[in-house]
């Protein structure tokens, strides 16, 4: 599975994106595993509150389900227009 | 039915696309634009770059075109949006409606601003001359929303 990371999250945790091999059923188990990567990982999802997830470029939930998916971005809320 | 939208790096000509949009309109009385500018408030932004989330942006800007058509009676819409980086008082956005009558296109035109706002994946930051910031989303932005619902 693909991860990405935009703006203040990609500067955190010090890349773009990676690929991970997981079985996390949601987004949030998901997290849950990221954590565990390292340092710069646990401080970039230490506030949920502040993050948005997309899954296969469609805005969801921290409860997503993942079967299936091949794309997940976590980033701050948007700041267009 | 015209309905565009453009994610670029490159500046755009705001008077050629205005005057474009409104000439490919036929039997519209009313065409509304509205235009996004980098702002200096206090003259020491050096500069503002622009991410976004290639693919995703498209598809999201395109869904909130659509549910601005489906829901005003609308000859065409335009959004056009950079990234990158950008100086003060440079464009970043557009967007263009059209219609019959102008309620229906200042109101879409109102609907395409809040939600892309909040819903498109860009996000800004302010580079002053030894700093840079990411820019806070306003509270006010996401209230916006709750009008349209």
């Amino acid at each position: 599975m693909n991860i990405m990371y935009f703006a203040w999250v990609r500067e955190r945790i010090g890349a773009p994106s990676e690929e991970v091999v997981t079985g996390a059923a949601t987004v949030a188990d998901l997290v849950a595993e990221l954590r565990g990567r390292g340092p710069r990982h646990a401080a970039a999802f230490a506030d949920l509150s502040a993050l948005r997830v997309a899954v296969d470029q469609e805005l969801t939930d921290f409860d997503a389900p993942l079967k299936g998916v091949r794309e997940v971005a976590f980033f701050p809320p948007m700041t267009g227009g | 039915m015209l309905r565009k939208v453009r994610v670029q790096e490159a500046p755009f000509d705001f008077g050629a696309e205005a005057q474009g949009f409104a000439d490919a309109q036929r039997g519209m009385g009313a065409v509304v634009t509205f235009t996004g500018i980098v702002r200096d408030l206090d003259g020491t932004l050096a500069r503002m770059v622009i991410e976004h989330y290639p693919g995703m942006t498209e598809k999201a800007l395109s869904k909130i075109a659509e549910d601005a058509h489906a829901r005003w009676s609308l000859g065409g819409s335009l959004i056009i949006h950079r990234h990158g980086a950008l100086g003060p008082d440079e464009m970043i956005m557009m967007v263009a409606t059209a219609s019959k009558h102008r309620k229906d296109a200042f109101e879409a035109a109102m609907f395409l601003m809040d939600y892309l706002k909040s819903r498109a994946p860009f996000w800004k930051k302010e580079e002053t001359g030894g700093a840079a910031e990411w820019v806070a989303p306003r509270g006010a932005d996401e209230d916006a929303l709750k009008d349209w619902e």
